[in-house]
């Protein structure tokens, strides 16, 4: 029941729920793994987060425009103040050695398969 | 008397409307111009000293970008390169836009074309434009 209440007052928690853009991605896949791309125009560095967890891969991105003071918007089409997109990864990518590249609003990523299941060539020997 | 339709529901029709009803309750309103927005997607915004246009542009060189301003319409104008595909790959998923692109953004009248400043930023191109020192406001003294 404890444990319940705090899941609820869990900032993080409340962060997901709250209403984001979904960013465009392409997504590539080779023998060896698979590449991803995102559009995040807008979030700087600091503001990008990238989380994986129970095999579900987050990202989500907070967007920093430098506006003049008493900006009033008059029309908006990026029209929240975060991204957000989750996947499921499958079994045989492999979670701990994901490596990102994040620049100008472009988030490259890179997902590796398990190394005993990436594709070996088979020598035949001939007798 | 209790109306009963002669058909049963199809499923699929009430799946849709549900789908519908969901969208009014949660997501954001859309916009009367549908969500076909073309690209880049902008934001408009202006201050009484100046004028700010905000185009996402993500992953872009600045230089090859377009902007002009001529008789009062703002134009942003460049094309976007993804990455090329290795060869034996697999494309799952494919929704960044490629191409060449092209936006045109009207300006208020007050607007002065050569007080214009241009800054890309983590992917976003910001073009504040000054208004015309006539234009701004001004505290008149009561004497």
């Amino acid at each position: 029941m404890n444990n319940e209440t705090a899941d609820i007052a869990n900032p993080a928690d409340s962060a997901r729920n709250e209403a984001a853009l979904l960013p465009p991605v392409d997504v590539i896949e080779d023998a060896n793994g698979i590449t991803l791309y995102a559009d995040l125009p807008g979030v700087p560095k600091d503001r990008l987060s990238l989380h994986v967890e129970d095999g579900k891969l987050s990202i989500e991105g907070e967007l920093a425009l430098d506006m003049p003071e008493g900006m009033e918007a008059t029309h908006a089409e990026v029209s929240l103040p975060r991204y957000r997109r989750v996947f499921t990864l499958s079994k045989e990518l492999d979670a701990d050695k994901v490596s990102a590249e994040f620049d100008q609003g472009v988030l490259k990523l890179r997902i590796p398969k398990v190394a005993h299941l990436q594709p070996r060539k088979v020598e035949i020997r001939v007798a | 008397m209790m109306h009963r339709s002669p058909f049963p529901r199809d499923l699929y029709a009430e799946l849709a409307h549900l789908q519908r009803e969901m969208q009014q309750a949660f997501e954001v309103s859309p916009s009367i111009r549908g969500q076909a927005r073309g690209y880049p997607a902008m934001n408009v915004g202006g201050t009484p000293r100046s004028v700010d246009i905000y185009a996402f542009v993500p992953g872009i060189d600045p230089a090859t970008l377009d902007v002009q301003i001529e008789k009062g319409v703002l134009t942003v104008a460049g094309e976007r390169r993804v990455a090329d595909i290795p060869e034996k790959a697999t494309v799952h998923i494919d929704e960044r836009a490629v191409g060449s692109f092209r936006r045109v953004v009207t300006l208020p009248d007050d607007i002065d074309p050569n007080a214009v400043e241009a800054k890309y930023r983590d992917g976003v191109l910001h073009i504040g434009i000054a208004r015309k020192e006539a234009a701004q406001p001004r505290r008149i003294t009561i004497q």
